[in-house]
This record gives structure tokens, C-alpha cells and sequence, in this order.
């Protein structure tokens, strides 16, 4: 019991942090600009690397350093929007997601090419002891950091469009474009602002998933379908739907290998991103509006 | 002599992939230039093409399941098969939705055979891949004139798919996909059944796809999951596509052509240049294909030849619509 | 008296083939006017060709003076003119008071809490839903939020497409009279009414549309006089 607290539970829940940051963003995007933005696990390594980059000169704890990967990012991200995405706006959305298709390759050899290849640890860091609480439980002093900062994060995301102009605004976009436009919003506006905050978010994502880890210009991508899989699940355009979809996602993935049956693992650790991607398709099939009811776009 | 003879097999060994190349741009001309229908991923159909058709045909060994000697033909068709079926339960489920579903599904579904395939060794041989798998008329030649032989076969089975594609561009099927792509209301309020539609297209180009990827085995002769890198094949068969000008099978082929001699030209050069540079120029080529598909998607809408009539223009659907600003 | 909207020789579409063409008419300040005809005359076209939703080939409209040629959607709602679509009028995850808030970001009025509670006093049903997502309410009440949305930005000209549309009579009623109460507040309101018959009874001026073109503008009160009009769209039967 304690070993599945300590090497599956926490485990699972840092990891679905990491889903839970980077679905919010795809979650917004798909409600706000209509489409699937299949460069966001790109956007993400785009942000680790950019700490990474930060790291390199300035030695401190590489978390401190996330404004780094969040302002690359979100630079990044506005860029794209601004030279691949806004053109293609009139135009049906499928061909802003094979815009969005070519900007993850765009991304991912840039890593390559200013980076190289190879995995990369985080060097100032070093491996930090774990923290231990009541003799037993043994938890990542990272994986506690990831989960915090995700549960601040979704508090401060609700405020956000809940309270503010802004906020509210993009909520009305993602209800109905079309009645917004009429209400005299600013659509371009609210565009910007889900950029900022998806890509923001995805940064932070990518910097924890890099840490539990390393480095490496697959990292974003390879988190992709389960992203996707929670944003499905919690419902398009339902920004806490889709963090808490995060959670479900990496509990249902770290959890589908502990060994419930005899002492084998339930499903082969290999096979985790199929456990996700089985969530997607069951969920298309029976309720493709998510469990929170989102919209079905 | 031989420099020239030298020149000439590579010239040979690129239309043979240009080839697979081009039987894939056909195949996703059909899903998305006639169906509207974005497949991210190719690499995977492929995949189960290259190893049905290799387990299909090789010879029976205790590396992986099978061999079981099959004529080449046969695992051509099993390839078909397999990839056509399991396009058929992805379009199942997908096919209703919003586009980008299908696009999410169908990256899982590559995603997930990778896993199979690196994964299951019983099936696969996991990462040490499949080796002897024939070739046709493996009997009769060797060395290089087989090459010239497998070009033939090659390129018969593109034009038997070109003709084929033809027919079913301007048979009442495929006008009534192409009606469904640009006015999928109207197309339904005739009376349409647009998800019949849009399954059998799916199906078909997927099964196409399996056809390429069994073609690529036979050629190689051996098979990694090296060999279905997921992102290349089916970004690169994207680019051609699109600047070959989708809707358009002529297009779709002289796209698959062009990109590829692109990439094949400047591989040449690169692989001149000192290992390190050689990485890296390969990551240059990914960006520079990157931003072509980009442009393509600005500027260049329609391609090199493009669709004649109707010309590809999508109405706003209520399900599908955008921010206009 | 010098018009609040004047439309002059308007012919628009949606890129195609016009659908009006050479359309003329005014609206008073403070009045109702409502435009007529029967289905496909172009009546919501001209709606929405006064608030540049359309691709408008030639005409003119002018709003208190100013030609609004190249104005956009929210700088139309900053110079006093809101509209309210047929469907689709509410944000449907938003509430009520969310909705309502929604109306004051293009054009913010001079005391948000002041305009709320004029609203609230039009439609006092919203006071006990203020906190419930618009998209759970009746047909009616989401209506009532449409209009107060497209009030809260204190427009000097509404643009209302079928407000009646799928309501029961109870309630159509009850939108009709919340219309004369709009325009107590000095509003002047332009609709397109199927209910022909209703709507001229309390509109101040009528515009029959026939084919995208004008057939015959003149009072409410002399069109449900006038024999023609009667018999071809206020459905038979006099009054």
C-alpha cells in the first residue's frame, strides 16, 4: 500500500500536473480559435528549453528560472499565430491544424538545431532528497513543486475568467464567436490573451516534465495525444474540466501499470500512452462532449 | 562508367521511393482532396501495411510470427487489407466529429503502433526488424537490374491506382464526396449519407496507404520501426500533397515527385559535409520543409496543378466555423 | 426632424448574387420601426448589412450624421447601435449577470451598476437568475437577456432580429410591450417581425420588403389599413 502511494499515487498526480498545464491551453485554443493545436507538445519543449538555455548561465534552481521558458514561449506562440495562424483564420479550421502540424515540426528542428539531439539534464539542480513525511511516505521534492504550482495556477486561472474583462471575454468568445463579434468584443484581443496564457502554461508544463526527466526535442510531442486526451475529457472550452481531465489521464496511466492482478504490471509501462489514446477513442465513441459538459465542436 | 552506371541506380533508387511516395500523395489525394478528411497519420497505416506484407511473405522463421511464404501479391492485398480495416474502425468513430478528431485519432492510432511494433517482438522482432522479405521476381533477377525491375512494379502499381483514382474523381461517387467536401449541408439535405461517404473514403486511401507501406518492405527488403518514423512519412507525404495541389491526382504525383527529388538532391550535399554539420543540415531540412508546407498553405493554395472544377473551396459549415475578423 | 438612421440605395449580399438591392428607408429618434415582407425578402440582410455583417456593393447608411461605411462591429457598438441576433443571442455558459456585463466591454457605460439596475427594472424575471448560465434558461427569458445584453451599453439604436421568433403568444406579448417600454427609455428600435400584424401595432413605421427591394414604407397605422399589405402579409382575414 505504501509502495503504490509512494511510487504510483504521487507519481501520477505530478505527472497528470504536467497534463493538466498543457490540456488547459489546447482546451482554450480549441474553444476559442476552433481548432486543435497540434503544435503545443512543441510548445512546451520550446519552454523547457528555454530555462534550460537560462540554466546555462545563471546558476540557480532551474524552477526559478520558468520565466525564461514562459516569455520564449509565449513569444513563440504569437508569433506563429500572428505569420502562420491568422492568415489561415477565413478559411476552414482544418487548415489552421495542418498549419499547426507543420509549426510542431518547425519547433521541434529548431530544439535540434540550436540544442542538438541528445537528452539534457537540468544541471544546477542536481537530484534533490526526497521529502519524507511520517517515516513512510517518500515524494519527489519536484513532483510536489509541479503539483502545487498546478493547483495555484488552476486557482488563479478561475479567478481570472471568472472576475476579470478579459477573462469573461474570452469566455464569451469561446461560447460563440459570432455573438461576441456582435457584442463589439475584441476578438483579436481575446485571441492574444489565449495565447499567452496557453502557451504560459505549457512552458511551465514543459519545465517540470523536463525536470522529472531530461531534455529532449521529443518531449512535448511524445505528451501530445494524452493532452489531448484530457482536454477531450474534460470537455472543450472548460478550462478546469480540462485540468482536472489532466489529472484523470496521468492517474489512469501511472495506475493501469501498478500490479493489480498477481505481480505483474496491469499493463506494461511501455504501453501508457495507449492508455490514454483507449480513454480518447472510448470517450469519441460514448461522450465526445467530455464528462463536464463541454461543447462538442 | 561506373560513376555514370552509379548515377544512374540512384536516379533509379529515387524513383522507386518517389514511387511509394507517390502511391501515398494518391492515396491521401483521395481522403482529403476528395473527402476533406485530414489523416496525421499516414505513418502508422503504412506501417501496418510494410509488416503485414513482410510477415505475410517471408519465409516461416521463429524471430517473429510467420513467415509464411505467401506470394507478394498476397501480402500486397493482406496489407491492403489490415490497413484498410483498421482505417475503417478509426473512421467508425471519427467520422462525425469535427475534423480535427479524426486528425487526433488517427496520430493515436500511429502512436500506438509504433508502441506495437517496438513492443511486441513475438509479432515484430521488436527493434532488430524483419530481414528477407522478397522481392517480386526475386527468382528471375538479382543484383541491380532488379532495382529496374521493382521500378517497373512500382510505378504499374501507381498508374493501376492513378486510373483507378481518375475513375472514382469523376464517377457519381466521387462527385458526390466532393459535394459533400465543399457544402456538407446541402450534400445531406440531398439526401446524402455523408458519414457512408466519408467512411469509404477513409478506408480506401488507407488501405492504399498499407499498399505503399508493403511496396517499401519488398524494396528494402528488411524492415525497422526505423523505417515508419512516424512524423517524416507522414509529414513529408503532407507537403507533397499540398504543393502538388490537392484535389488534383496529377498533382498528388507530381508533388510526391518533386518534394521528393527535393529532399533526395539536397541529401546528397549534406551527407558531403563533416558528421556534425551532416546532424545538423538534417535538422535544417526539417525547417526548411516546415516553412515550405507553410507557404504552400499562404500562397500556394491550389498547388502546381491544381483541382480543376469544382476548384477546392470550402462553404463555413455551423460545426466548422471560425473567427473572422 | 432629421432621421437617427438613414439607408440609402443599400444593395448587399454574402458574396454571391446581391440579396437586396437598392433599398431606402429612415428610422426617427424614439420610434419603432419595423421591417416586413415575406420569407427571403432580405428583411434580416438589411439588419445585417446596417451593422457590417454583409459584403455591401453600393448604398449608403448613415447613423446621427456619420456615414458608417468601414465602421466594424465594435466601433458601431461604441457610437450607440447594438444588436441582437435571431438565435443565438445569449452566451450559453456565461450567466445571466455575466451576459449583461458582457454588453458593457465595447462601449462601457457611464455607471455600469446605474445601467444594470435599469435593466433589471425592464426585466425584472432575471433579478432571481442573475447567477444561473444563460443556456438554462426558457426561450423567453434567454430572449430578455439578448435584450438586456444589447442594452447594457446605453445604445441610442437597437437592431432586433426577430425577437419573437419561437416564443408562445404569452410571451410575445409580453416582448412586445417590454419594446414600448424599451423605447420610453429612449431607444429607437428597428426590428424584422414575422408577426407582421402585432409588430405594426405598436411600430411607428413599417417597411415592406418584397424580393430585397422596397414595396411600400408608411406608419404602422396605415399599413395595417392599407388593403395590399393586408391581403398579401398580415395573413387574410382583417383585424
Amino acid at each position: 500500500m505504501i509502495d503504490f502511494i509512494n511510487f504510483y499515487l504521487f507519481p501520477a498526480l505530478a505527472i497528470g500536473s504536467i497534463y493538466a498545464l498543457g490540456a488547459v491551453g489546447i482546451s482554450m485554443i480549441f474553444g476559442i480559435l476552433r481548432f486543435a493545436h497540434f503544435a503545443h507538445g512543441d510548445l512546451m519543449t520550446m519552454g523547457a528549453y528555454g530555462v534550460l538555455a537560462a540554466a546555462a548561465v545563471i546558476p540557480v534552481y532551474p524552477v526559478f528560472l520558468v520565466p525564461f521558458g514562459m516569455v520564449l514561449a509565449i513569444a513563440l506562440a504569437l508569433l506563429v499565430d500572428r505569420i502562420f495562424y491568422q492568415p489561415l483564420r477565413n478559411l476552414p479550421t482544418i487548415y489552421t491544424v495542418i498549419s499547426s502540424f507543420g509549426v510542431a515540426l518547425i519547433f521541434r528542428s529548431l530544439v535540434q538545431l540550436i540544442w542538438g539531439s541528445q537528452n539534457q539534464v537540468y544541471g544546477s539542480g542536481g537530484v534533490r532528497p526526497p521529502l519524507i513525511l511520517f517515516d513512510t511516505f517518500r515524494i519527489s521534492v519536484l513532483h510536489v513543486q509541479a503539483v502545487v504550482a498546478t493547483a495555484v495556477i488552476a486557482l488563479l486561472l478561475h479567478l481570472f475568467l471568472s472576475w476579470t474583462r478579459t477573462g469573461r471575454s474570452m469566455r464569451a468568445v469561446s461560447d460563440d464567436p459570432e455573438l461576441a463579434k456582435i457584442a463589439g468584443l475584441e476578438t483579436e484581443k481575446v485571441v492574444r490573451w489565449t495565447w499567452i496564457i496557453g502557451a504560459a502554461l505549457a512552458a511551465i508544463a514543459g519545465l517540470f516534465a523536463g525536470m522529472d526527466t531530461n531534455a529532449h526535442p521529443n518531449l512535448g510531442w511524445n505528451l501530445l495525444l494524452p493532452m489531448f486526451a484530457a482536454a477531450i475529457l474534460g470537455g472543450i472550452g472548460k478550462p478546469m474540466g480540462a485540468m482536472a481531465g489532466g489529472f484523470i489521464i496521468g492517474l489512469a496511466e501511472e495506475l493501469s501499470s501498478y500490479p493489480w492482478i498477481g505481480d505483474q504490471a496491469l499493463i506494461s509501462p511501455s504501453y501508457k500512452t495507449a492508455v490514454a489514446f483507449v480513454i480518447m477513442i472510448v470517450l469519441l465513441i460514448v461522450r465526445p462532449q467530455g464528462l463536464f459538459k463541454g461543447r462538442l465542436l | 562508367m561506373t560513376e555514370l552506371s552509379g548515377l544512374f541506380f540512384y536516379f533509379v533508387s529515387v524513383l522507386i521511393a518517389g514511387g511509394i511516395y507517390a502511391l501515398l500523395c494518391l492515396a491521401l489525394n483521395i481522403q482529403w482532396g476528395m473527402g476533406g478528411l485530414f489523416n496525421a497519420g499516414i505513418a502508422g497505416f503504412f506501417a501496418i501495411g510494410a509488416y503485414t506484407s513482410a510477415i505475410l511473405t517471408t519465409v516461416e522463421t521463429d524471430r517473429h510470427l510467420g513467415g509464411f511464404g505467401l506470394p507478394i501479391f498476397a501480402g500486397l492485398a493482406g496489407a491492403a487489407l489490415f490497413a484498410g480495416l483498421t482505417g475503417w474502425a478509426v473512421a467508425k468513430i471519427c467520422v462525425r466529429l469535427k475534423s480535427d478528431y479524426l486528425a487526433m485519432a488517427s496520430i493515436g492510432i500511429a502512436e500506438i503502433l509504433r508502441l506495437v511494433i517496438v513492443n511486441e517482438s513475438w509479432l515484430t522482432n521488436g527493434s532488430l526488424g524483419l530481414s528477407g522479405v522478397p522481392r517480386p521476381f526475386d527468382e528471375y533477377v538479382s543484383g541491380r537490374p532488379a532495382d529496374l525491375v521493382f521500378l517497373a512494379y512500382v510505378w504499374l502499381i501507381v498508374l493501376i491506382v492513378y486510373l483507378v483514382a481518375m475513375r472514382l474523381y469523376d464517377s457519381p461517387w466521387g462527385r458526390t464526396l466532393r459535394a459533400i467536401r465543399d457544402n456538407e449541408t446541402s450534400a445531406a439535405a440531398a439526401g446524402k449519407n455523408i458519414e457512408k461517404f466519408r467512411t469509404q473514403t477513409f478506408v480506401i486511401g488507407c488501405a492504399l496507404m498499407g499498399v505503399a507501406g508493403g511496396l517499401s518492405a519488398h524494396y528494402f527488403r528488411f524492415l525497422s520501426p526505423a523505417a515508419t518514423d512516424p512524423l517524416l512519412v507522414t509529414f513529408l507525404v503532407w507537403v507533397m500533397l499540398m504543393a502538388g495541389g490537392s484535389g488534383n491526382n496529377r498533382g498528388a504525383i507530381v508533388g510526391a515527385l518533386g518534394i521528393w527529388a527535393l529532399w533526395s538532391v539536397t541529401e546528397i550535399f549534406t551527407n558531403r559535409l563533416p558528421p556534425e554539420l551532416a546532424t545538423r543540415s538534417s535538422f535544417v531540412r526539417m525547417l526548411l520543409v516546415g516553412l515550405l508546407l507553410q507557404f504552400v498553405l499562404q500562397r500556394f493554395r491550389s498547388g502546381i496543378v491544381p483541382e480543376k472544377s469544382p476548384p477546392l473551396r470550402f462553404r463555413n459549415e455551423p460545426g466548422d466555423r471560425n473567427i473572422k475578423d | 426632424m432629421s432621421a437617427l438612421l438613414s439607408v440609402r440605395g443599400l444593395t448587399a449580399g454574402y458574396g454571391g448574387p446581391p440579396i437586396i438591392e437598392d433599398v431606402s428607408f429612415d428610422v426617427e429618434p424614439r420610434e419603432i420601426a419595423v421591417i416586413l415582407g415575406p420569407n427571403g425578402a432580405g428583411k434580416s440582410t438589411v439588419l445585417k448589412s446596417i451593422f457590417a455583417l454583409t459584403d455591401i456593393a453600393s448604398g449608403k447608411v448613415v447613423f446621427g450624421g456619420t456615414d458608417l461605411a468601414g465602421c466594424d462591429t465594435s466601433a458601431m457598438v461604441r457610437i450607440g447601435i447594438s444588436s441582437v441576433p435571431q438565435s443565438r443571442n445569449v452566451f450559453p455558459t456565461l450567466t445571466v449577470d455575466e451576459n449583461l456585463d458582457v454588453g458593457t466591454y465595447a462601449a462601457p457605460p457611464a455607471d455600469k451598476a446605474e445601467t444594470r439596475e435599469k435593466v433589471l427594472q425592464l426585466f425584472p424575471d432575471l433579478r432571481k437568475k442573475l447567477n444561473q448560465p444563460a443556456g438554462e434558461l426558457s426561450g423567453g427569458q434567454r430572449q430578455m437577456v439578448a435584450l438586456g445584453r444589447a442594452l447594457m451599453c446605453e445604445p441610442k439604436l437597437m437592431l432586433l432580429d426577430e425577437p419573437t421568433a419561437g416564443l408562445s403568444p404569452a410571451y410575445l406579448e409580453r416582448i412586445f410591450d417590454l419594446l414600448l417600454d424599451i423605447r420610453e427609455t429612449g431607444v429607437t428600435i428597428l426590428l424584422v417581425e414575422q408577426n407582421a400584424r402585432q409588430a405594426l401595432q405598436i411600430a411607428d413605421h413599417g417597411h415592406v420588403l418584397v424580393n430585397g427591394r422596397n414595396f411600400v414604407s408608411s406608419t404602422g397605422k396605415a399599413l395595417l389599413a392599407d388593403e395590399s399589405v393586408r391581403r398579401s402579409f398580415l395573413g387574410g382575414a382583417a383585424a
